[in-house]
């Protein structure tokens, strides 16, 4: 389990990635709520633009891992380094402010309000006789490069469809310029269509050198999308797979916790199973 | 108009937009709004032209200037209690104890400027400084106890109508002279026309340069911009109704200083409201209280706030009140005082669930309570057809806000 370029994925849609670097990397991670351990000896990494899927079944410790990068629980021990510093992370706050957004899966946006209002929520500029002109063009220019489809950023959240706000839920983590983001369930409530444009989404911010956490149940997206499948159970590390070279079978075992039947069986009869690789392929011929 | 093609604003580049440019779009865009269930200030505006209709018919008096001068001058303390109720009701919650504390805030001023010989700008600030005790103590109890508002200041009605009694004591009613100021600011002072036509001059051209200056804004950052049609036709309409208003008006008495007070303080609470993060904030928590706490937002402090903009605004209303009535005793505050000021806020289309409404209508609702109370006084009809009649007014106004918000839901406009 060693810190893993992104460089060698198969997923490289422009090829143009300046500056590798881990921008993430946890070491021993546990936590644990009163008898139970959430969280033990939870190992991960994660480098800019690179994408990280982390899988697994209900209660598994994703939610408690995204709790812990973005604040809101503090590990009981391990430690965190970011950005190459070593450093905690108390609040929310303190993890945005260190360059760690987190899109929650229920988005957190206000319906009363616009998409401007919603965007500069919390930040706006000019608190005392608001900048409306140049929020709107800054969300804009947000949303442009996302190359989000929204038609007007002066309607109510109330009126986009699911895949719009979970649009404006990723540009708002994008107005501090973080380094991480961190997507819980992006395509969750979604349909076809939203989906692979939420899924667009986060091969662009790749491509603009952010590093993605996509926590996901659908190994389809995960697959389509992720250059790295970290795999957790009960609280452990159960697998990290390049997505390359590893079929929606064996992730599966290793998430319900048959891996080491399927792994071993795999290794000793040494070939891999045909079928899903070549849906792989096709995927990545429709990219 | 213009003669060279102008670059696509950035806002009006996505091809689904239809653009609504010019006056024909202002119009269409207009008549959207409304079928989506964005009804804005139009029921309330109908509502009143009905009402006065009905009343004009059974008295001729009712639309007179004398009459519409009192009405305004009526309006304006119950009004400023309205536009506190506002500011509760965009967070979600509810004060039900503003009458309670305009009346104690009349006590206290009254026992202190009379009883106590206080000069009376410090009456007045002792009792808004224990309005805003009161407001601090609402939201004190409501973020760390979590008691919902309804029961605190349930309590609070109770609880300040006792304290009201016991300050006034056994006498029960204390009477301010007639030449104090704060009498003749509720009772006399009226604007002097040419003033009140200053005054007129002075809104329309804030509307046109405001406009004018943000529409230049916008076109330099390359956003759409309202046409200069539009923004004139604004001002000029503006201008011609409220002139005539004061023409009207100054047949009469003319315009009290009391109402100009009413009247700035709804534009100061539009301006905080519309255009300060802290009004941002109180749409925000009144429409995703969770989506608020994860901005950032510290949602105690909004919640506090806002209970304190309320018992602050009871508390001058309570005052203005005192004025006009030049005593404060035991009923003040009591009575229809508490509803009316909830129900102008619900009538001038603030939601009783949060998140959506405006300073502007405290200034419309009351205006319709106000109405209804005057017309039926003038028909020698007693309170309990008033009671009556506003019972069902607040019910028709509550339930076209229901009917209107799902047509918003089914056409996607929270």
């Amino acid at each position: 389990m060693n810190a893993t370029t992104a460089t060698d994925t198969a997923a490289a849609p422009d090829g143009a990635r300046p500056n590798l670097h881990t921008v993430l990397s946890l070491r021993g991670i546990s936590k644990s709520f009163g008898a139970v351990a959430a969280l033990t000896d939870i190992d991960l990494d994660v480098s800019s633009s690179e994408v990280v899927a982390i899988v697994g079944d209900n209660g598994a410790g994703k939610s408690t891992l995204v709790k812990v990068l973005s604040g809101v629980h503090a590990p009981d021990s391990g430690t965190i380094d970011f950005g190459g510093e070593r450093v905690t992370l108390p609040t929310p706050m303190a993890a945005l402010e260190r360059g760690i957004a987190t899109v929650f899966q229920d988005l957190a946006l206000c319906d009363n309000l616009d998409v401007v209002q919603n965007l500069f929520l919390g930040r706006e500029r000019r608190p005392f006789q608001l900048d409306e002109v140049g929020m709107e063009v800054r969300a804009w220019e947000l949303l442009r490069q996302l190359s989000a489809k929204i038609p007007s950023v002066r309607i109510p959240i109330a009126s986009l469809s699911g895949g719009q706000r979970q649009t404006v839920a990723i540009a708002r983590s994008l107005l501090g310029d973080p380094k991480l983001i961190i997507l819980d369930e992006p395509t969750a409530a979604l349909g076809v269509a939203q989906t692979a444009e939420v899924l667009n989404l986060v091969e662009r911010l790749r491509e603009r050198g952010h590093g993605v956490i996509l926590i996901s149940h659908n190994m389809e997206d995960v697959k389509a999308v992720a250059d790295r499948v970290v795999v957790l159970r009960l609280g452990r590390n159960n697998g990290e797979f390049r997505v390359g070279d590893v079929t929606t079978e064996e992730i599966i075992s290793a998430i319900t916790g048959a891996t080491d039947n399927a792994v071993s069986r795999r290794r000793s009869r040494g070939d891999t199973a045909s079928p899903t690789t070549h849906t792989i392929t096709t995927e990545d011929a429709e990219r | 108009m213009t003669t060279t093609i102008p670059p696509i604003p950035t806002d009006l580049q996505d091809e689904r937009l239809r653009a609504d440019t010019g006056m024909g779009g202002a119009i269409r865009a207009g008549i959207d709004r409304i079928r989506g269930g964005d009804l804005g200030f139009l029921p309330v505006i109908a509502g009143l032209a009905i009402i006065w209709t009905i009343f004009q018919i059974l008295n001729p008096y009712f639309l007179s200037s004398g009459n519409l001068t009192n009405l305004l001058m009526e309006s304006a303390p119950v009004g400023v209690i309205a536009l506190g109720i506002v500011f509760v009701l965009l967070v979600g919650e509810i004060d039900l104890s503003v009458g309670s504390v305009s009346g104690l805030a009349a006590a206290i001023m009254a026992i202190n400027f009379i009883d106590n010989r206080w000069p009376l700008p410090l009456a007045i600030a002792a009792a808004v400084g224990v309005a805003v005790l009161i407001g601090f103590a609402y939201g004190f109890i409501y973020n760390r106890i979590g008691v919902p508002s309804f029961v605190i200041t349930l309590s609070g009605l109770l609880g300040f109508l006792g304290l009201q009694l016991f300050v006034l004591g056994p006498k029960g009613t204390i009477n301010l002279p007639f030449d104090s100021p704060l009498v003749h600011f509720g009772q006399l002072a009226f604007v002097p026309q040419w003033l009140a036509y200053a005054l007129v001059a002075l809104a329309a051209a804030a509307v046109l340069v405001g406009g004018l200056l943000r529409a230049r804004i916008r076109r330099n950052a390359g956003l759409s911009a309202p046409a200069l049609s539009l923004t004139l036709i604004r001002a000029g309409l503006l201008a011609a109704l409220l002139t005539f208003a004061v023409w009207y008006l100054y047949q009469a008495r003319g315009v009290g200083w009391m109402v100009v007070f009413f009247v700035a303080l709804v534009l100061l609470a539009n301006y905080a409201l519309t255009r300060t993060s802290w009004g941002r904030s109180l749409f925000a928590v009144g429409g995703n209280r969770e989506a608020a706490r994860r901005s950032g937002i510290r949602i105690t402090a909004v919640y506090t706030t806002a209970f304190i903009a309320c018992t602050t605004l009871a508390a001058v209303g309570g005052l203005l009140a005192a004025g006009r009535l030049a005593s404060a005793a035991q009923s003040s505050g009591g009575g229809d005082v508490n509803l009316n000021a909830i129900a102008a806020a619900v009538i001038g289309g603030t939601s009783l669930f949060g998140g959506r409404g405006s300073a502007f209508a405290a200034l419309l609702g009351i205006l319709v309570i106000q109405s209804i109370s005057s017309g039926l006084t003038l028909l020698n009809l007693d309170s309990s057809i008033r009671y009556m009649v506003t019972g069902a007014v607040v019910l028709i106004a509550v339930s076209l806000d229901a009917v209107a918000r799902r047509s918003r839901s089914s056409h996607g406009r929270a």
